[in-house]
């Protein structure tokens, strides 16, 4: 069959957004896989891999910070711009449609939350079985 | 607590409707007026929806399945269950007229950013095409406008399975896949005709061909404006009523490699001399081409005339065939005064729509306004007063300007110099960085991607009236196209070139 996919192509391993860099669209992935990645002193940390369907570049649309993450295509992946001003445009005019990124965001607040309490819960375990690490 | 339905629930004091006639019963030869002067006399403020309402859409188009899918995800956001019956006959898997909704097919850059914000992406087997440029052809030449972000964000689709004797087809309808969504939510479909609509005990009741009638708390109608039950929506008062003309669509069938070298992703746009013509487009699908005519009076000279002009010969794939697909749709270019009554709601084509350009996207818009307005208002015609008709009213606003940039557009595309000046103008801001003032007029125009308000407003810029006028007056100038012509280039129009 045919593929006649929206969006932007982009080859494995070039970056669609950048940590640090300021943003003013969000993204949603049409075909293939996006990873994003946080980039700290110790190199990088995978937080995620999205596939079709899923967005990603959304906080840009709500605040002015800049991006927390890099996000890099997995593959060869195909990805559609979401302009913040026809979204912003949109949503004044039809509130509920933030109600559909809020799910998601919500969500993505209820993995983070689940990934924190692993973290604590590894954390303690590990402390208990060598209390020598409470005190370092 | 009103008596006529268990998922009706009327306002604290209300003492339920009365209504003037009892059983009025209307049919496909109605007119809109008797339709909405069914009504009840009083009593129905507050009118809404309680558990275990029962809706009914009548017509499984874009308007029909946007309306299911939001109400439905609406109505469970807040714990209201409802039945929501989508009657639509047709299969949108046959090809041809017999599942098709004869339309040219394109989802406007906008709509699309937007549904994916929705979290609805179009799959690659529903979009023919992904389109990043439009190339304007005119007498003098041709230009392409580029997409601003150098991206595919406009779709080609076919509305059925694509064009008659076409075969076993590898993809997907759009209408069907909306259809479909809709229907995943929780959408019933009822394949059952609807032969006409009538009020008992102020309730909206379906009637069907040969078997009993279906009783409803609210009928939504979202026939458009070409199938046989938009009788039920079209008066005879003038100025009540939807108003539409004619288009022309046919599809014409080509190697899809001829296809893709000659129109590439673009869709072709026609400012042509040509009496009579409005203007036309050619939009690339796969191994076909859409071809779709705006005009008056359009007949089979007009047709002949545009297939015969220069810039129609310049970018036609060679050897492409017209098939026996080809048809001369309405298209609504004014909607009825009120598209509501309590419990019966106008949406999409068939109520109120955009001027010419993204009916698709004044569909979802205003369906789910009407989705809404149904779970957090209510189902009387005060409650659709106060929060559907506000949609509908933007929308008719806008088409007002829009007929006027039309207008504008008509009564100067017949000059040379205005034309010269236009293409010049857009030209040299293709071919540099910086503002694009002309281009984003035509791209928003001819794409369907901003209000026609903020298309005007952009033509009022001091910045673009002096461009304008700057480049009308070296069209004037004797052999001031400003341009060499080059020629030997394709017709994609290549960026910032004026093909000759």
């Amino acid at each position: 069959m045919r593929r006649a996919t929206l969006g932007k192509s982009w080859a494995d391993g070039e970056a669609i957004v950048r940590q640090g860099e300021v943003g003013n669209s969000m993204y949603v992935v049409q075909a293939g896989e996006v990873e994003v990645l946080r980039e700290t002193e110790d190199g990088e940390v995978r937080l995620a891999v999205l596939g079709a369907g899923d967005f990603f570049g959304e906080m840009s649309i709500f605040e002015r910070e800049v991006r927390s993450a890099t996000v890099r295509a997995r593959g060869e992946a195909q990805v559609l711009t979401v302009d913040k001003r026809t979204l912003l445009k949109r949503i004044k005019k039809d509130p509920f449609l933030a109600v559909s990124i809020l799910q998601t965001m919500s969500n993505r607040i209820r993995e983070i939350n689940a990934e924190l309490v692993r973290a604590r819960a590894a954390a303690a375990s590990a402390t208990t079985e060598n209390p020598e690490l409470e005190t370092r | 607590m009103g008596t006529a339905s268990p998922g009706a629930r009327y306002g604290d004091g209300d003492r339920g409707p009365r209504f003037r006639v009892s059983e009025m019963r209307i049919t496909r030869r109605s007119t809109v007026e008797e339709l909405l002067t069914a009504l009840p006399e009083e009593g129905t403020t507050g009118l809404s929806l309680e558990d275990g309402a029962r809706i009914a859409v009548i017509g499984g188009g874009p308007a029909g399945s946007f309306f299911s899918y939001f109400l439905l995800g609406m109505a469970e956001a807040v714990d209201l269950p409802v039945t929501v019956d989508i009657y639509e006959p047709r299969h949108f898997s046959h090809s041809g007229p017999a599942g098709c909704n004869h339309c040219g097919g394109i989802i406007s850059e906008s709509l699309v950013q937007i549904l994916a914000a929705e979290g609805i992406n179009l799959p690659p087997s529903v979009v023919q095409r992904g389109i990043e440029s439009y190339v304007v052809h005119m007498d003098e030449g041709s230009v392409r406008i580029e997409s601003p972000v150098h991206e595919q964000r406009i779709a080609s689709v076919f509305r059925g399975n694509g064009p008659r004797g076409g075969g076993d087809m590898p993809w997907d309808s759009f209408d069907g896949y909306l259809l479909e969504m809709a229907a995943d939510r929780g959408a019933r479909l009822e394949r059952k005709l609807v032969s006409g609509l009538e009020w008992v005990d102020g309730l909206p009741r379906l009637r069907h061909p040969g078997e009993g009638g279906s009783t409803y708390d609210l009928v939504a109608l979202a026939v458009g404006v070409n199938s046989n039950l938009s009788h039920l929506v079209r008066g005879s008062e003038p100025g009540s009523a939807t108003r539409t003309t004619r288009t022309y669509i046919c599809e014409f069938q080509a190697d899809q490699r001829i296809i893709r070298e000659t129109l590439g992703s673009s869709m072709h746009v026609f400012l042509s001399d040509i009496p009579r013509l409005e203007f036309a487009a050619l939009i690339p699908k796969g191994e076909y081409v859409t071809l779709v005519v705006l005009g008056d009076d359009i007949d089979q000279a007009l047709i002949s005339a545009f297939l015969a002009s220069p810039g129609v010969r310049r970018c036609m794939p060679e050897h492409a065939l017209p098939t026996v697909c080809n048809c001369a749709p309405l298209i609504n270019i004014r909607g009825p005064r009120k598209p509501y009554a309590d419990r019966l709601m106008l949406i999409g084509d068939c109520g109120v729509t955009r001027l010419y350009k993204d009916g698709i996207g004044a569909a979802y818009r205003t369906a789910k306004a009407a989705a809404e307005t149904v779970v957090f208002h209510g189902v009387s015609a005060e409650a659709f007063e106060r929060n559907y008709w506000p949609a509908c009213k933007a929308i008719e606003r806008d088409n007002t300007i829009g007929k006027f940039l039309f207008g504008f557009t008509r009564t100067f595309k017949v000059l040379g110099v205005w034309r010269r000046g236009v293409l010049r103008m857009t030209t040299r801001e293709q071919r540099k960085e910086g503002s694009r003032r002309m281009s984003a007029v035509l791209w928003n125009l001819f794409t369907g991607s901003a209000s026609y308000r903020e298309i005007l407003m952009n033509t009022l810029h001091p910045a673009f009236v002096a461009g304008m006028l700057w480049n009308l007056a070296l069209g004037i100038r004797p052999g001031g196209n400003g341009h060499r012509k080059t020629g030997g280039v394709n017709a994609q129009g290549h960026t910032g070139q004026v093909v000759g």
